[in-house]
């Protein structure tokens, strides 16, 4: 079915370019789902856009500034910001392999950590590096109960010995491995304690241990006794089978559907691909249930942005300084700025998306991307043709024929509510 | 968590508007539905207090830092570096007081105005922030329910789309019901790019006869985009003529700048003296997950409460509208007894709900929890929420509360004397 390749492509990267399409529809569903989760080789369209070099964070050298310094600090850490935030944008935009990019956007969100707390670029960059190079979940969630952003976030070098911060020992249960339910408060309490003793350097970017700020003593957590430490408390975490289930839950959450409950049997059949990301959403992605939710998902509002610069082909590399910034100040208008998710527990999703405040935001953004792009006379089905649309409604459509300027026909195409849910 | 944890939460949570339906089916506007105001004001204006402002804390806020049990040893020793020292609470009588920095709200007691309903929680409590935020807007605490009270008393009452209204970012589960839902509105203006015109948008905003759900959602969001730009202008108008608020009242009023809690509230009151009938509007302030080095933050957080809910109900006492305005403050879970080794506080249970209005009979409802009488190191709550909320169906919604609050029978709390 042509229009389950295409809904494929649009749930699983950023927004499909006609000619992907065109390619997907030719080589069949199962080929596709294979050259999504197994790209054949390196990344040609992403080896233009390597992670950046972003230099020493300027509070690592001087922990300790003056006024002075700590304008200037904070001017570079914003700058540093900026950079990283245009990079990540171009990455997911120009990369070629966009199954992997999603994925990795949807781990920044289960992760969610803010730069809004972190403040340090570096340390942000370093977690995104840590989500791309995990081999799977079990080796990440290892990487990430000490990586130092996490660890800022929820306050993970303050929690010491004798007195306790649970703020992340409560978070890696609910929110990032086993989902509310499947734990009980004395849980939380004693995984704290298996917590503790991580500092941040942040002149390495690392988690150091601090042996003497390490509550060594024996807790019993979920059942298990032991002198449980931050390794063998994700190595008890990963043998639950509360947790398979979970990320299943959340996989199916972001890519098929946040209103609708995930299947039992299909959830089951996902936890069993487990701990392996690209093979868990190989089942889903081959499952009749994912198909069935088409029509239901709304566009996220970096799935929009990064759609459309692909579609119309704009590199945010190429953007000049100022109007990218409008652009990341659109995101941030509508709920999505990258790197500073609005809570721990992720995102938004679906009909929260769909605002009258997030309208405005959106036209306006809209107008400055075509803007970029588009010249020349197109039609509606020139529009249709670009943004992978199947077919505009009748409202759409009528709208979009009464147009003489070709900037504005463009601007309803990618803010048509045909182009925002998928 | 984030010291910001945002008033933008909406996740996995059951509700998140989910299910709920457009109302009326895709095709209705609430530009329309505005045009069928009646000339004559509607049977319920003539309430002695008939809207809600429900004010949300996100992330956990502090109550033993709010409404502060300054004269019991117990709170000291408890959280020695958190802790206020009796000479800096702002006493209210002989056992509890406020929070430094609620100089405002100390006038609204002053005036028997602002009541305090101590040690409020639902039963077991939960410490998810997600969790609890849901039961605290389901009102649903025995098992996750997809709709928020103030949607199923939308429901119930078939109410239009403008019956409520969020001026958060995202629409709160509180407003979604299963086939009615609130209103999202930004605080950020209506304006549109000056290369489109209205009619365009408007277009855009029309229900197809089929189309998916959310589709039509979307759809709906441009529409509402055109009503509430002719809304807020309309507020702006009518300000304006009918002189009904002095001349320094505009958006930097009284309510210490653009703090978004400030800016949220700054529409509610336009709207109100306008006459939109909205009955219930919805505000939040995030930030409150204060984990470590809390005192600072949290003092400041509060200094913006109490300086944009200050100033709001010195305005609504100017209107006859305004007096019939309710204000109320809550939090999904107040937090620990004892500070945390971060001089934070991890999250605990009950805490104090404010009551705030006009004709709302100030001073203490129910009992502070005690100190040393602890259930796992946290406070055993003293009154229900669903009391709170129960009180305020029957006489802010003139409502059946039990209808609305899955039979749950509240027992009712006087905060709304008919002579007042």
């Amino acid at each position: 079915m042509t229009d389950d390749i295409a809904l494929l492509l649009r749930r699983a990267g950023f927004g499909p370019t006609a000619s992907e399409l065109a390619a997907a529809r030719a080589a069949g569903y199962a080929t596709t789902v294979a050259a999504l989760l197994e790209p054949p080789g390196p990344d040609i369209g992403a080896t233009s856009a390597p992670i950046p070099e972003l230099g020493p964070d300027p509070y690592a050298e001087q922990p300790d500034p003056s006024d002075d310094q700590r304008r200037r600090f904070d001017a570079t850490r914003a700058d540093q910001l900026a950079q990283i935030t245009r990079w990540w944008l171009d990455r997911m935009t120009v990369a070629n392999h966009q199954a992997v990019e999603r994925l990795l956007f949807f781990w920044h969100g289960h992760w969610a950590t803010s730069v809004t707390k972190v403040k340090s670029a570096q340390l942000m960059l370093t977690q995104h590096r840590t989500l791309r190079d995990a081999p799977d979940f079990a080796a990440m969630t290892q990487r990430m109960v000490v990586d130092p952003a996490l660890v800022y976030w929820l306050d993970g070098q303050r929690n010491v010995k004798g007195a306790a911060n649970e703020n992340l020992a409560r978070e890696l249960f609910e929110l990032f491995t086993l989902g509310i339910g499947n734990y009980t408060e004395h849980d939380v309490k004693q995984a704290g304690r298996a917590l503790t003793g991580w500092h941040i350097d942040l002149r390495s970017q690392r988690c150091v241990f601090a042996p003497a700020y390490y509550d060594g003593g024996r807790k019993t957590i979920l059942g298990s006794t032991a002198d449980f430490g931050a390794a063998s408390l994700v190595d008890l975490l990963m043998r639950r089978p509360a947790c398979p289930r979970f990320i299943a839950s959340r996989l199916w959450y972001r890519y098929a559907s946040s209103t609708q409950p995930i299947p039992a049997r299909l959830r089951e059949a996902m936890a069993a691909a487990f701990p392996a990301p690209a093979a868990m959403l190989r089942t889903l992605f081959s499952d009749d249930a994912f198909r069935a939710t088409r029509g239901t998902m709304v566009k996220q509002p970096i799935e929009w942005l990064v759609g459309v610069m692909r579609q119309l082909r704009i590199r945010p590399a190429n953007i000049p300084a100022a109007t990218l910034t409008e652009l990341v100040d659109g995101l941030a208008g509508l709920g999505q700025r990258p790197f500073a998710p609005p809570s721990v527990g992720g995102w938004p999703s679906g009909p929260a998306w769909l605002t009258s405040a997030a309208a405005q935001v959106r036209l306006s953004l809209a107008g400055k991307l075509v803007n970029l792009a588009v010249d020349g006379r197109l039609t509606p089905e020139d529009v249709a043709y670009l943004l992978g649309i199947d077919t505009w409604t009748n409202r759409t459509y009528a709208l979009l024929r009464q147009q003489r300027n070709s900037r504005l026909l463009m601007v309803l195409g990618t803010v048509s509510p045909e182009y925002l849910v998928t | 968590m984030d010291a910001l944890t945002r008033r933008r939460f909406l996740r996995a949570s059951g509700i998140a508007g989910a299910g709920a339906l457009v109302t009326g089916g895709a095709g209705m506007s609430l530009a329309e539905l505005l045009r069928t105001r009646p000339d004559e004001a509607p049977a319920w204006t003539r309430q002695k207090v008939n809207r809600l402002v429900l004010v949300t804390l996100y992330g956990g806020n502090d109550g033993l830092n709010t409404v502060i049990p300054y004269a019991d040893p117990a709170y000291h020793s408890a959280r020695p570096e958190l802790a206020y020292a009796p000479e800096e609470v702002i006493r209210l009588d002989a056992d509890l007081g406020l929070n430094p920095a609620m100089r405002r709200l100390k006038k609204v007691w002053d005036a028997k105005r602002l009541a305090i309903v101590l040690g409020v929680e639902y039963p077991k409590p939960n410490r998810s922030h997600f969790r609890s935020m849901d039961i605290w807007q389901s009102a649903s605490p025995s098992r996750p329910a997809t709709t928020g009270w103030i949607g199923r008393w939308l429901d119930g009452t078939q109410a239009t789309r403008e019956t409520a209204v969020s001026f958060e970012p995202v629409l709160p589960p509180v407003l979604a019901g299963q086939t009615r839902v609130g209103s999202c509105v930004s605080y950020r203006g209506f304006e549109l790019p000056s290369w489109i015109d209205a009619g365009t948008v408007s277009a855009l905003g029309r229900g197809q006869p089929g189309e998916p759900e959310m589709q039509a959602r979307a759809a709906m969001s441009y529409a509402d985009l055109i009503t509430m730009e002719h809304v807020i202008h309309g507020a702006d108008k009518a300000v304006e003529s009918e002189g009904t608020v002095e001349a320094p009242t505009g958006p930097a009023t009284a309510t210490g700048g653009d703090s978004e809690i400030a800016a949220q509230l700054e529409l509610v009151a336009r709207c109100v003296e306008v006459g939109v009938p909205t009955r219930v509007y919805s505000v939040s302030l995030g930030g409150f997950d204060l984990h470590a080095d809390e005192r600072g933050a949290h003092q400041f957080l509060l200094g913006q409460l109490d300086a944009a809910i200050g100033g709001f109900l010195d305005r609504m006492a100017r209107t006859e509208a305004g007096r019939q305005v309710v204000v109320v403050v809550y939090s999904e879970f107040g937090r620990r007894v004892r500070a945390n080794s971060s001089d934070g506080t991890d999250h605990g249970t009950a805490a104090p709900v404010l009551v705030a209005g006009y004709r709302v009979a100030g001073g203490f409802y129910g009992e502070q929890p005690s100190l040393t009488d602890l259930d796992n190191g946290d406070l055993k709550a003293s009154t229900d929420f669903r009391d709170v909320y129960g009180s305020v169906l029957a006489s802010v919604l003139g409502a059946e509360p039990a209808r609305y609050l899955d039979g749950y029978q509240p027992h009712a709390l006087p905060l709304f004397p008919p002579g007042r």
